[in-house]
């Protein structure tokens, strides 16, 4: 895995996803692996424990400082990144106070994905912070007005004609333990909600991008969103910046080869 | 879902966003479960200054749950400091009793099953299986 090398200490274990079945599922892949490497990258560590530190001069009370910050993965697939971030909160975030959410559209992720965090957070109980609850909702549209410190978002982001047609996404989405029977029109209609992003495979994530102004917490919320070449990441930045106000950087990405997929991670955040 | 977790939440609806009657939402027919989680004293003392604390009793009110203090504890009362607290620790003080009550009411009480209702247009969320639904039908969005 490329930066794998900017490591010096021992990487912080990777989450067990082995519960879940990833027939209609998202299996953790490159993008997922370069959140994880992103996160525990010595540079945002060094970020995050400064904007989220006890002794903070960024808010004119100690008191306001020292609030559990929230985390909300949204479009959480498996979970990976989430129980990543939340078992290791103590080494990462430099305190075990956190509170977690994630969301997904497809119910199957939902369940998988509260699993693979509770099973980290307890299998890390002197570094993890707690998991507050996965729901099945889009994006980030049933979260109360700023209250999101630190937002992450893998989005589907392949170029495709069209975004997912959700008009029997009800059906599909019904949770069933054991399916009797093998569904191939749902589980390739879940898995395209987790890549198909529509023209430029910008569409899910613009709407994500449009809600931050709301979801973020005004003066410390920090939002890390992954994009592909093809979502033209420069002018995405340009708009963020433009339209939102907020800085957009690139922390982290797949850098060495020039595929057609090649990757990185936005860290999109106000001073 | 645990009941921590419907002081963040909001009906998904874009209208009902301004209207304070979507906050929060109201439980129906809801079957309760305790399901333990790791007790982290240090938690509950730093997330009860973000939490609504009268949505919360509110919501307890709703759910039958009557262990719920009238007003948000001061951070006082959540360790104990009869014990001479001079050179220990702060991660050693002992939680109080309360604390723990706290943690059991706020992480370890979750609805299974139910309904959750916006106050102010009425659309009812269902909760399965522990997982909220807040995916609205297309013309609802």
């Amino acid at each position: 895995m490329a930066g794998a090398s900017h490591q010096v200490s021992q990487p912080l274990p990777t989450p067990s996803t082995s519960h879940i079945s990833f027939d209609n599922v998202y299996e953790p892949a490159e993008d997922s692996y370069l959140f994880l490497d992103a996160l525990s990258s010595s540079t945002e560590k060094d970020f995050l424990r400064s904007r989220f530190s006890v002794s903070s001069h960024r808010e004119s009370t100690s008191t306001a400082a020292s609030n559990s910050p929230t985390v909300l993965e949204v479009g959480i697939g498996s979970g990976v990144v989430l129980a990543f971030l939340t078992a290791h909160s103590g080494e990462i975030l430099g305190r075990t106070d956190i509170l977690s959410f994630g969301t997904d559209i497809n119910t199957f992720a939902c369940h998988g994905a509260i699993k693979t965090v509770d099973v980290a957070s307890r299998a890390f109980p002197t570094t993890s912070g707690c998991l507050g609850d996965v729901v099945n909702a889009d994006l980030s549209s049933t979260f109360r007005d700023g209250c999101i410190d630190i937002l992450i978002f893998n989005p589907p982001y392949v170029p495709t004609e069209a975004a997912p047609d959700l008009s029997e996404h009800d059906v599909y989405n019904e949770y069933i333990k054991k399916p009797a029977m093998e569904s191939f029109e749902r589980d390739s209609h879940l898995l395209s909600l987790s890549y198909a992003g529509g023209l430029d495979g910008m569409e899910v994530t613009t709407r994500l991008v449009d809600d931050l102004p709301r979801i973020l917490h005004p003066t410390r919320g920090v939002a890390y969103i992954l994009l592909c070449a093809q979502n033209k990441p420069l002018q995405v930045k340009d708009q963020i910046k433009l339209q939102h106000g907020f800085n957009a950087e690139t922390i982290r990405s797949s850098g060495q080869q020039a595929g057609w997929e090649k990757l990185q991670i936005l860290r999109v955040w106000k001073d | 879902m645990k009941i921590l977790t419907l002081n963040f939440l909001t009906c998904a609806r874009k209208t009902c966003k301004s209207s304070p009657a979507a906050f929060p939402l109201h439980p129906r027919d809801a079957e309760l479960e305790i399901v333990e989680t790791e007790f982290n004293a240090l938690f509950i003392q730093n997330i009860l200054p973000r939490v609504e604390w009268d949505a919360l009793k509110g919501l307890c009110t709703e759910l039958g749950l009557t262990n719920v203090p009238p007003e948000a504890p001061e951070p006082k009362e959540l360790f104990d400091t009869s014990i001479k607290s001079a050179g220990i620790d702060e991660k050693e003080k002992e939680p109080t009793q309360l604390t723990r009550d706290l943690h059991n009411l706020l992480l370890e009480t979750t609805i299974q099953s139910g309904k959750l209702v916006c106050g102010n247009c009425g659309h009812e969320y269902a909760i399965k299986e522990g997982i909220a639904n807040f995916l609205l039908p297309s013309h609802m969005v």
